[in-house]
């Protein structure tokens, strides 16, 4: 990688570098079935969410059990902002459907996206930052239990149980005998998926990274030297909600609805799975976590139905099993290989050419 | 006003199963500077374990004793077998660890029992005493408030005037110094382990039957409310739990009396939020100093 | 009088650096022996190597003739090696009483036999009996110190390391503790390990003094000898 262009450096080389990953996974999705663009476009999304959890708590050591709720409120800015947009077009709601993708709508919505989910970020972070680890993990697993509630209590806003729909983006009439709907999404899944990456790319690289590890590695020594210990936690914090919120938006835009089920406990405690599997710190092992979690259940699904079992079996093995294997798989890794899939890869190639072994990507 | 009443003392008696539960949580900090965040899905471990021994045996007490004994075998295998092998010094590796179990407990307790939630029975009626024609507490509640008083009372004692609890207090404030007179310091740290598991246990048990039923995800509730009361009483000190656990459940059930049990998460959520930010180390935190 | 803590070649490091390089050293049965050398020298850390908190790199710690390689902490205090560690070791949530009851347990699990031992460390030491129910840290300095060794002497151990026991005290209370110990010596034939930087009273009370440089044994004579020689004074004590 480092070979390629060895000429540009720095921020340009790292604007490239998400430019070049999103064309490669455009051209990917012309190979793949519709089913699996979907899942790509799913995976994409999960990629935001678990990028911006695996640089919280790998650069700063907060660990937060409440990112789908920041994904959820990503989901439901973006809900809200295409809908009004919508709203206010000629004609009313539903009359821009007919001429593919609204950029305006979208836009719209994925800013509407980042501002909730940012101010959210900004509360959790602020608190984040005068609280110990654990009670800050308490207080995101309290968020996340309750956003059911919290979505019927503001059931006027947020629809309650039902959730809120959003605007369907269809395919533009330029590009609709070359490319299916799946493909399309997928498209803005990858496109959302970059940014976000090349975002926290760029934050791990700037002075505010810098201090987030000074911080991180010893918190006494990092405000004895003048670095603003609580300041930093909180950038981090927002940084990663506001990945987590686009993700949630990309999922909003591709299924074209948000509910408070979609975000449950079980699915934050994915993301750590996917986050600590892949390697806490790591963005390539936040894409191999991410499509680890995706296609994981889908594969033991395939296998359970293939050995036929019967049907009652079958209803109480769906679902649970794949969440036995994560869990399992949580602590295996914790204990074994702390560093995750991209700590085990540093560590291969640090033997093999002999040098001591850089700890992130 | 007669609702007020009621709401109060049922309140009481909720709170006294949220400071069960909560002083389990101080239990095993103490002893292993952790929460535990795998104490709700090892509870309902053992009230599963519960639910069917007293379906096998028609007898509820010996389903309570089940309970107490699968809580102490989970103690003794979770940190034996998995939290012995966390790095210290670091929270992080721990809670991860943590979250892992309790997606392993829960999703196994699905596969085993699938999702619908079982009624338990509970021992004594259900249907409140009325006094002076006010609805007050019903036997139920009672025996709850009598077993929690209880076991808080057995284990202030066990701590502070058995040897045993003088040692394991002595291995949680200075675990070198305590190994250098002589202690075995890490049986203690089992024991605490041990000690929490079967008290949390007891504390699902006695929920259990008041909810909805039993089901993997039974305990979820019951951790972040127990959460909060260690959070508002100090996870640090068993007197904040006691008190945490009455204002908590009071207030929880006036919430959910007046506004409906749909706000009761947020409520709690405030609550959490509220006094994390106010005051971190708990409305009753423990005022000795720690000094080395 | 025969050794009864024997150190062979000990080697004791952290990583690459070793902060023990080889160590050979026998305290005889019934004896004071003073541990001597500036900050850094390697006394804490021959004593915590000595109590199991460290493991050596290489070497042997015989206890009566028995290898203490492979036993745990709490189980060399159960065969009567006490240390009292440098600092503040008193818990300080506990009640001196507490404090005192915890060091005898292991050796007296009855009640009454506790009992005895700890009413004798209060003899021993007048200002504990005033204070016993006050919490470990309502104490001053010195009383925190004679607390740390009255509860390191309740459980009657055979070898008592101290590490530093003087650091932060007055000169009088370092010499009422001194005394202590060495009456306890002669009394009871205990055995002693003193690692000290206030070289003249360690010297007072102790039978030979051994001086450790960067990890080594440089000097190792009787008290007397040491104390009188101006010349080895100078050379390995800087004064």
């Amino acid at each position: 990688m480092n070979r390629v262009l060895p000429q540009v450096t720095g921020t340009p080389r790292i604007l490239l570098g998400g430019l070049a990953l999103a064309f490669l996974g455009i051209a990917v999705t012309f190979v793949l079935d519709p089913y699996r663009n979907y899942q790509l476009a799913i995976v994409a999304a999960y990629f935001c969410a678990t990028a911006g959890l695996s640089v919280l708590v790998g650069l700063t050591g907060q660990l937060s059990l409440g990112h789908a709720a920041l994904m959820a409120a990503g989901g439901y800015g973006y809900a809200l902002a295409a809908s009004l947009v919508d709203g206010m077009a000629d004609g009313g709601p539903g009359t821009s459907g007919d001429e593919g993708t609204s950029v305006v709508r979208v836009l719209a919505g994925l800013a509407g996206a980042v501002v909730v989910s940012g101010v959210l970020g900004l509360l959790l972070g602020l608190a984040g930052a005068r609280l110990r680890g654990p009670y800050l993990a308490g207080l995101t697993l309290a968020l996340v239990i309750a956003l059911p509630a919290v979505t019927a209590v503001l059931r006027g806003v947020l629809g309650g149980d039902q959730g809120l729909r959003a605007p369907y983006e269809d395919v533009p009439p330029a590009l609709e005998r070359l490319v299916a709907l799946e493909q399309w999404h997928a498209w803005i899944a990858i496109l959302a998926a970059s940014v976000a990456a090349t975002g926290l790319v760029l934050l791990r690289r700037s002075r505010a990274g810098l201090q987030m590890r000074a911080v991180h590695g010893d918190e006494t020594a990092a405000r004895l030297s003048g670095v603003p210990a609580g300041r930093v936690k909180v950038v981090a914090f927002v940084a990663s909600a506001v990945s987590a919120g686009l993700g949630g938006a990309v999922l909003c835009l591709v299924t074209q609805s948000v509910s408070p089920g979609a975000y449950s406990l079980a699915f934050s405690l994915l993301l750590v799975v996917a986050a600590v599997v892949g390697g806490l710190g790591s963005l390539g092992g936040a894409a191999v976590g991410s499509a680890v979690v995706v296609l994981l259940p889908w594969l033991i699904e395939s296998v359970t139905t293939a050995l036929d079992l019967p049907a009652d079996l079958q209803q109480r093995l769906s679902g649970n099993l794949a969440v036995l294997v994560f869990g399992a798989l949580l602590v295996v890794v914790t204990l074994a290989w702390p560093g995750g899939a991209a700590g085990a890869l540093a560590a291969r190639r640090a033997a093999r050419s002999q040098q001591p072994p850089l700890t992130e990507r | 006003m007669d609702r007020l009443v009621f709401l109060l003392a049922t309140g009481v008696a909720r709170g006294a199963v949220f400071a069960l539960f909560a002083l389990s949580l101080v239990i095993v900090w103490r002893a292993a500077r952790v929460v535990n965040f795998a104490q709700g899905a090892m509870a309902v471990v053992a009230v599963f374990v519960a639910f069917g021994v007293t379906a096998a045996t028609g007898s509820y007490w010996l389903g309570l004793g089940s309970a107490l004994l699968t809580g102490a075998v989970l103690g003794v295998v979770v940190e034996r077998g998995v939290m012995n092998h966390v790095p210290a010094g670091n929270p992080l590796p721990g809670m991860i660890v943590a979250i892992g179990l309790v997606m392993v407990l829960q999703s196994g307790l699905g596969m085993l029992f699938g999702p619908q939630h079982r009624p338990m029975a509970a021992p004594f009626d259900e249907r409140p005493f009325q006094v002076g024609g006010v609805p007050v507490l019903s036997p139920y509640d009672v025996f709850v408030l009598v077993v929690a008083v209880v076991v808080m009372g057995v284990l202030a004692l066990l701590f502070t005037r058995t040897s045993l609890g003088l040692q394991l207090r002595a291995s949680a404030f200075a675990p070198e110094v305590s190994r250098l007179l002589g202690v075995r310091v890490p049986r203690m740290l089992t024991i605490g382990w041990v000690l929490s598991s079967a008290v949390a246990a007891l504390a699902a048990l006695l929920l259990v039957p008041t909810e909805l039923g039993l089901n993997a995800h039974s305990a979820d509730m019951l951790f972040v409310h127990a959460f909060t009361v260690a959070v508002v009483g100090g996870l640090d000190s068993p007197v904040g739990a006691l008190l945490g656990g009455l204002v908590v459940g009071v207030l929880m059930t006036l919430v959910t009396g007046y506004l409906g049990a749909t706000v009761a998460p947020v409520a709690v959520l405030v609550l959490l939020a509220t006094v994390l930010l106010v005051r971190p180390a708990g409305i009753f935190a423990a005022i000795e100093a720690r000094q080395a | 009088m025969t050794a009864l803590l024997t150190i062979e070649s000990l080697a004791v490091g952290y990583g690459g650096a070793p902060v023990i390089a080889s160590l050979d050293l026998a305290v005889e049965e019934g004896t004071v022996v003073a541990l001597l050398g500036a900050n850094g020298a390697g006394k804490t850390t021959l004593l915590r190597t000595v109590s199991g908190l460290i493991t050596p790199r290489g070497g042997r710690i015989l206890l009566d003739g028995d290898d203490l390689a492979g036993v745990a902490v709490e189980d060399r205090a159960r065969c009567g090696l006490a240390q009292v560690p440098e600092g503040r070791s008193v818990v300080a949530e506990l009640t001196v009483e507490e404090n005192l009851q915890l060091g005898a347990l292991w050796r007296h699990r009855r009640r009454a036999e506790r009992r005895v031992a700890v009413d004798e460390m209060y003899e021993l030491f007048e200002p504990l009996a005033r204070r016993r129910s006050s919490a470990g840290h309502q104490l001053s300095g010195g009383e925190r110190q004679m607390l740390a060794l009255a509860r390191a002497l309740v459980a009657e151990p055979r070898v008592l390391l101290l590490d530093e026991p003087s650091l932060g005290l007055a000169p009088r209370v370092v010499a009422q503790l001194l005394a202590v110990i060495r009456g306890t010596v002669d009394r009871t034939g205990l055995t002693v390990l003193l690692a000290e930087q206030n070289v003249t009273s360690a010297l007072s009370v102790a039978d030979r003094g051994v001086v450790l440089g960067l990890g080594e044994v440089v000097a190792d004579a009787p008290a007397a000898e040491l104390a009188a020689d101006p010349a080895l004074r100078h050379a390995y004590l800087g004064f």
